[in-house]
């Protein structure tokens, strides 16, 4: 292995390992009860234990997120397209626009719980969470065209839509992605947040669920276990979302760089 | 050559009706924008078909102004442009190369066909064709990220001259240029716009760029934007290698001072 490969992998990798090893050693050597803290070893044991009913739950929650990412990607991205061919429309939308996100949307999940029923309380909550980064980042980069290459389409006398299609939309896609990938992380939250404030069981418990009726329960092995699958939920969707971010702009964007030294 | 060429053309003093082959005649122009500065102020100009025209100036001057009033970007606020014909194809440069960084060479230099209706297949041999003229034959598939500032420069020229222009509008297209680039891509400007047969209207701010280059100097003062000289480069382009060491050169560049520091000495400009 290559200095430069260990330092990339090799050693993020141990630094978890060690810290792992430290926990468990911590737990044993002082006998930490697993009600207070259960040892990393315990809790993998937990998962592999309770996996059926965990590994439905991480699908539940995974579901809805994926569900509300791509209604919060479709609503912001064509709402934001919507503000740059209308500038009335962005100037009459922007209060509310301030108001929605400057409210903690996890204040409204009771509210919402009021009219819909708490799964689609929990969808609609998610997707409000990831909707306004989209909708802002992508809005943004719609504007922040090149003014140079504005002028080069009006000289060649380029329609409104060719100037969006060729130009505005090209522009915003690093916006865009970016604007998606804090959107992933927090729909995640938002369906999280929304779940534990329904707190029902329902037809579909997700992992929040699960971690709500672990500590009333007191099985905290198992609300670790929880937890990690939602570490491992917002990993796979940071990953995803990189991933398509990569692929979309590798050959020409510098934050997909890799810069020469 | 024309015959009014000496004269200083401030003023309202209107034009002659005796003036050849102008391609296009700015008529007492005045620009004035939103915030109350005005830019241009009487300004009367002939671009005559087939020159190579330098305007030259301290930032202020409303070289650039003119640049844009020329390519329908901006209006004028009194005063009136004329085209000899109704079509006229324009090709613009800007000061930066402004490529779109996620399209390649070829897709660049493409934009203009493309806005015009031209599909890829149609384009390709008219975009072939000026990318070996402007020396990027092999580039075509490279992202202007890996590209150097100079060949960056030359993509944006041959995307302004795909569509065969009858005017070329540069504006300080070589100002953030080394030394050595920007000589050799006066050379070859000079070598495309014979090749080519275009008219070229350049904004500058190097004396030496604009004598090397230009059939004529319009020399301007700032504050408020006007014409203050006109001078003739009597040596025809492209220039002879030696021209740089030559007395017409010498001599055209101490005139071409002269009248940028009386430009910048005259009323107004003095205060800054």
């Amino acid at each position: 292995m290559t200095k430069e490969r260990f330092l990339n992998t090799g050693l993020p990798l141990l630094a978890v390992l060690i810290g792992l090893g430290l926990w468990e050693a911590v737990v044993r050597i002082n006998d930490i009860p697993p009600v207070l803290l259960p040892s990393p070893s315990l809790i993998v044991l937990t998962l592999i234990k309770d996996w059926h009913t965990l590994y439905g739950s991480l699908l539940v929650t995974l579901s809805i997120t994926l569900e509300a990412l791509v209604a919060a990607t479709v609503g912001g991205t064509l709402l934001a397209l919507a503000f740059a061919q209308w500038r009335v429309l962005e100037r009459a939308f922007f209060p509310f626009a301030v108001i929605l996100q400057v409210t903690p949307v996890v204040s409204i999940a009771p509210l919402l719980l009021v009219y819909l029923n708490s799964g689609a309380a929990v969808l609609v909550c998610a997707f409000l969470v990831g909707f306004f980064p989209i909708l802002s980042n992508t809005a943004l980069g719609l504007a922040s065209v090149d003014h140079n290459l504005l002028d080069l389409f009006q000289l060649y006398r380029a329609t409104r839509g060719r100037q969006l299609w060729l130009l505005r939309i090209p522009s915003a896609l690093p916006y865009f992605l970016g604007g998606l990938r804090i959107g992933g992380g927090l729909a995640l939250i938002g369906a999280i947040v929304a779940e534990i404030a329904a707190g029902s069981a329902g037809r579909g418990a997700g992992l929040a669920f699960r971690i709500v009726e672990s500590g009333y329960r007191l099985n905290i092995p198992r609300m670790f276990a929880a937890l990690v699958l939602i570490s491992v939920a917002g990993i796979f969707i940071f990953i995803m979302l990189s991933a398509l971010s990569y692929a979309l702009l590798h050959r020409w964007h510098d934050s997909a760089r890799t810069r020469e030294t | 050559m024309s015959v009014n060429s000496e004269s200083g053309l401030t003023g309202a003093a209107g034009v002659s009706p005796s003036v050849p082959e102008a391609l296009v005649r700015l008529e007492g122009v005045c620009k004035s924008f939103k915030n109350g500065t005005t830019a241009l102020t009487g300004v009367n100009l002939d671009v005559r078909n087939g020159e190579f025209l330098s305007l030259l100036g301290p930032s202020g001057c409303g070289k650039s102004t003119i640049l844009r009033l020329l390519a329908g970007l901006t209006s004028v606020s009194a005063g009136a442009i004329r085209w000899k014909d109704a079509r006229h194809e324009l090709g613009f440069v800007f000061q930066e190369p402004t490529l779109m960084p996620w399209s390649n060479v070829f897709d660049n230099v493409w934009l203009p066909l493309r806005l015009a209706g031209a599909s890829r297949a149609a384009a390709r041999e008219k975009i072939e064709e000026i990318l070996a003229k402007v020396g990027l034959s092999g580039f075509a598939k490279a992202y202007p990220r890996e590209l150097s500032g100079g060949m960056k420069m030359r993509v944006s020229i041959a995307r302004a001259l795909v569509t065969r222009p009858s005017v070329l509008l540069m504006d300080e297209p070589f100002a953030a240029l080394d030394e050595i680039t920007r000589t050799k891509l006066n050379d070859d400007l000079v070598t495309l716009k014979c090749e080519l047969d275009a008219t070229v209207v350049f904004v500058t701010h190097s004396v030496y760029e604009s004598v090397y280059l230009s059939d004529r100097i319009v020399v301007m003062a700032p504050r408020p934007g006007r014409v203050v000289a006109e001078i003739e480069v009597p040596a025809p382009l492209p220039r002879a290698e030696d021209f740089r060491l030559g007395p017409i050169y010498a001599e055209i560049c101490r005139k071409t001072s002269r009248a940028l520091h009386r430009a910048m000495d005259s009323k107004g400009s003095a205060i800054s």
